[in-house]
């Protein structure tokens, strides 16, 4: 664990920076000494951008001496999934295929965070093109878990997961396509959420599956990752799919509890296959809960139950069309070979690691002439029924909660020989995917082995605000309890 | 022996004459220095996002109505396939629910052709092969130009109405005059703005049902277009009558060597892999923008027609002609001003290709009253309208200039009477039926009138002075 100083809120960073009371270069500072300090044996960058922090610091503190405002995240170092493009600085998606591109241009979320006066602190690693649970199926090796370093810290955004909890940075970005914030968040004990889908642009967020994908936080508090929302969500004209609504208030709501609101356990995911000490902490979030004030019930979601298969038919189809254009002609890694089309199964064979290609391989068979209707169309089906049940679910309840991941963080390699294995790490989180909704993982306590347990709280879309407020009064609960990591 | 008959169906790809590409804001335009229209998003680079233009929806919408088809909520699907000059490794293009749907494309002979659909999609970058003759296997290299790329474009799907190689000359020609009256497209086949894609099958004449079919590529103009139809229903036909199958397949025309040649048959095909491109949104344009792209359609060739054709009663052909040229405005002015309707339908047809120049309405009408009224020949009066042309001015006065007398109907009857007596050989061969002759004796008059007379005059006097016993 890193310096205590460092364990200041992003809001309080801001402030203190807004206000001149602390320079945006001494923030920085910290903060790269902490890298310094424990990125050898975590591994949560592909790359630190420490000069570019620097001057991008030095810029914020001139325009607060010149009596500027740089704006919300004033001087707040924030680590950027390596799948978000910034201009002219490597965006790997921590894969060989894209040896050597640099990115023209800014991801969305990236400008609005310059805009609000954030630096830029490097980029994370992830499991190759945000594919995998553990962030091991990363072409530059592992990240560990910095509460036990021979543990992943889930995937597919442990690296950004992992440099919150070790102090790197006081935020990060991940994206979430079936679970890739929150595991990872719940799994490394920090706060991560999934966005509405449509809340945040894509726009220059590299694609896995463009239909699940979203961009959302991780922060140390449930107020941390709420102002960051603010700063990212909000209508961009470059994302067809981006929800023409204005960012939401978040942050000023946040203590509103959860008095009145009716929350439902959902069923389907407290069952089989979710570890005994997990399935302990939801009940006691509940619990925690109805002591607010909450009428806390069973809900009953039953299509979440095909979540998984559908997920793993989409999510392929779609990622075998969106990673067709990484073919050597362009960009990237190009290995030659005596015709176009043997160059470009020699530079797939050479970029691509074995899970893309398996997912690759997977995609392009359910959506092959003849397999449509069985597969890829049987799962737009499915997915239409989880969005009918938890529509239906949500007239009785306003929120739902489950476990975020099955179990607590797994020693590296345990499940990465087992694909299926490994694919059941997002049982609880796919749903939302597929549904389109909003996801929070918050923090709440320790399994038995110590580590940390993440409770999902569920909301219907654009419910982000009641979703957060409900995150906050567990936050509350777990705040000044022994044992906290 | 069967009788054969070639059944024809065009796929035709028109870019679309917007602004900006489909899916950027990159410029669209043909010709530029390769690669400098270009962004992010049409080079399909990572994390980069579609946003449809609402132009070229427009525009595609104009077409579809101008078409008589229905415009139905549409969706975007990906077309998955390799290839160098397609910087995502797919297209963007319409699937099972297309843009417009259900047409007709009336012809200038009044054949009329169905329309599947005519969908949006994105064009592809170009690939020139350096080496090998210019094909891909054989290239030492190949260069690609991207500014091409996310160019937007119609496919217009044609039911296979058509009948033989003129029809679907006259099909394309059609379809021309429809994406240039409706500003959807410069529609212009050797700059590629206008592709052609043909399938091909034969049948003895009195089935109903269709012949295997290929799809013939590579068709650059439309006397290629003709061409490949030809030949391929040749060798369809040959094939049939040598009791061999036709098989299914996708064939390139060589215009070179005139034949088409095998590219991939249907069990090689592709499969695309469609699906609904998640990165769009459904297309559903409001009734309000419809009704008002169909109201801001301008008139159209078909209905232009048969407005001129009732007003003129004028042949199919000329009529044609008249409004491909965009003369049947000037014509029904003329007309309604009191013009000779068949002398102004014939002026417009031969005499007017070059344009109108100075010409006005009263003065073209002046000028065919003339010589309906016999003040004027053909001959002189074609003079005088190219005078009109070039400077303008009054029928009369130019005609007046030019020295052209109005020739007196009887000043013209002693003409013809002094040419009979003059030559009676001649005229007793005309009486004993030579009709040859009359060409003899409408030369004699020319000559003694320096060309003033009108020929079709002087036949007339010759048949009333035989008609009165000679
Ligand atoms: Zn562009």
């Amino acid at each position: 664990m890193g310096d205590e100083s460092t364990y200041l809120a992003a809001g309080e960073i801001a402030a203190a920076v807004r206000g001149g009371e602390r320079s945006a270069v001494e923030v920085v500072e910290e903060h790269l000494a902490v890298i310094a300090g424990r990125e050898p044996e975590v591994h949560a960058f592909n790359a630190v951008g420490d000069a570019q922090a620097r001057m991008a610091a030095e810029l914020i503190d001139r325009r607060v001496a010149a009596g500027e405002d740089p704006g919300p995240l004033a001087g707040v170092p924030v680590a950027l999934k390596d799948n978000l493009c910034t201009a002219g600085v490597p965006t790997t998606c921590s894969s060989r295929i894209l040896e050597g591109w640099l990115p023209p241009y800014d991801a969305t979320v990236v400008t609005r965070l310059g805009l609000a006066g954030a630096i830029a602190m490097g980029k994370t690693n992830l499991d190759e093109f945000a594919m995998g649970s553990s962030t091991e199926n990363s072409a530059f090796g592992p990240t560990r878990n910095p509460h036990d370093l021979t543990r992943v810290p889930g995937g597919s955004s442990g690296g950004s997961a992992a440099a919150v909890a070790a102090g790197f940075a006081p935020l990060a970005l991940g994206s979430d396509t079936g679970g890739s914030i929150r595991q990872p968040a719940a799994l490394c004990g920090v706060v991560g959420v999934k966005p509405t889908y449509g809340r945040v642009s894509r726009y220059g967020l590299i694609a896995f599956a463009s239909s699940l994908d979203q961009i959302g936080p991780l922060a140390p508090t449930v107020a941390d990752a709420a102002l960051l929302l603010e700063v990212i969500a909000g209508h961009d004209p470059l994302d067809s799919t981006s929800i023409p609504e204005p960012s939401p208030s978040l942050v000023a709501g946040l203590d509103a509890g959860v008095e009145g609101l009716r929350i439902g356990v959902v069923a389907e995911l407290m069952g089989e296959g979710v570890a005994p000490d997990v399935r302990r902490r939801v009940e006691a979030a509940a619990e925690v809960l109805a002591g607010a004030g909450a009428k806390v019930e069973e809900a009953e979601v039953p299509a979440v139950a095909y979540g998984l298969s559908a997920y793993y038919l989409i999510a392929p189809a779609e990622a075998s069309s969106n990673l067709a254009r990484y073919d050597g002609v362009r960009y990237g890694l190009r290995v030659d070979a005596p015709t176009t089309a043997t160059m470009n199964v020699a530079t797939r064979t050479a970029g691509f690691g074995a899970e893309v290609k398996r997912r690759i391989m997977l995609g392009t068979y359910a959506l092959s002439a003849g397999y449509y209707d069985a597969y890829y169309g049987k799962a737009q089906q499915v997915r239409t029924l989880i969005v009918r049940d938890f529509a239906a679910a949500y007239e009785s309840f306003d929120l739902l909660v489950s476990p975020t991941s099955p179990t607590t963080a797994f020693p590296l390699g345990a499940k990465a020989a087992d694909p299926l294995t490994m694919y059941l790490s997002d049982v609880c989180t796919i749903p939302s995917n597929l549904a389109g909704d909003p996801a929070v993982s918050v923090p709440f306590g320790v399994g038995d082995d110590g580590l940390p347990v993440g409770v999902q709280i569920l909301a219907p879309a654009l419910a982000e605000a009641t979703m957060l407020q409900a995150a906050a009064v567990l936050e509350d609960a777990m705040a000044g309890e022994a044992g906290t990591p | 022996m069967t009788e054969w008959e070639t059944v024809v169906g065009l796929e035709v790809h028109c870019e679309l004459a917007t602004a900006t590409k489909l899916f950027c804001a990159c410029r669209n335009a043909f010709g530029d220095e390769p690669n400098t229209n270009i962004c992010p998003v049409c080079l399909g680079l990572p994390g980069s996002l579609p946003v449809l233009n609402r132009g070229a929806v427009e525009l595609a919408m104009r077409l579809g109505l101008a078409l008589g088809c229905t415009v139905e909520p549409s969706l975007f699907h990906r077309k998955n396939y390799f290839y160098p000059d397609m910087p995502k490794d797919y297209q963007v293009s319409q699937y099972d629910q297309p843009i417009n749907v259900d047409g007709v494309l009336e012809l200038a002979d009044g054949t009329r052709v169905g329309i599947e659909r005519a969908h949006l999609e994105e064009d592809t970058g170009k690939s020139t092969h350096v080496g090998g003759g210019g094909r891909i296997h054989e290239a030492d290299h190949s260069l690609v130009d991207y500014n091409r790329a996310g160019v937007p474009l119609v496919e217009v799907v044609s039911r296979p109405d058509l009948r033989s190689a003129e029809a679907a000359r006259a099909y394309v020609n059609e379809l021309r005059a429809v994406l240039v009256a409706t500003g959807a497209s410069d529609a212009r086949m050797e700059e590629g703005s206008m592709r052609v894609d043909a399938n091909i099958s034969v049948r003895p004449v009195d089935f109903s049902t269709l012949g295997t079919r290929c799809e013939v590529k590579n068709l650059n103009s439309t006397r290629s277009l003709g061409r490949a139809i030809d030949y391929e229903a040749r060798r369809q036909i040959a094939l049939l009558e040598a009791g061999e199958q036709v098989t299914q397949q996708t064939r390139h025309w060589d215009e070179a060597d005139g034949r088409t040649h095998p590219l991939r048959s249907k069990e090689e095909a592709y499969d695309y892999r469609y699906f609904p491109e998640p990165d769009l949104v459904p297309l559903v344009p409001g009734d309000a923008w419809r009704t008002s792209v169909a109201e801001s359609l301008p008139p159209l060739p078909a209905p232009r027609r048969r407005r001129l054709a009732e007003a003129t009663g004028s042949a199919t052909a000329a009529v044609a002609v008249v409004v491909e040229r965009g003369l049947d405005d000037l014509v029904l002015a003329a007309l309604a001003a009191g013009g000779d309707a068949q002398r102004l339908v014939v002026h417009a047809e031969h005499d007017l290709a070059g344009g109108v120049g100075a010409l006005t309405t009263d003065a073209f009408a002046a000028l065919t009253r003339m010589e309906a009224d016999g003040a004027l020949t053909a001959t002189q009066a074609k003079a005088v309208l190219a005078e009109l042309v070039a400077n303008g001015g009054d029928p009369a006065a130019v005609a007046a200039a030019l020295g052209y007398e109005a020739m007196a109907g009887d000043a013209l009857a002693v003409a013809v009477d002094d040419a009979i007596a003059a030559n009676p050989d001649a005229w007793a061969r005309y009486l004993a039926g030579d009709t040859k002759v009359s060409g003899f004796f409408v030369g004699q008059v020319m000559r003694a009138t320096k060309g003033q007379a009108d020929g079709r005059v002087v036949t007339a006097l010759l048949g009333q002075r035989a008609d009165a016993g000679g």
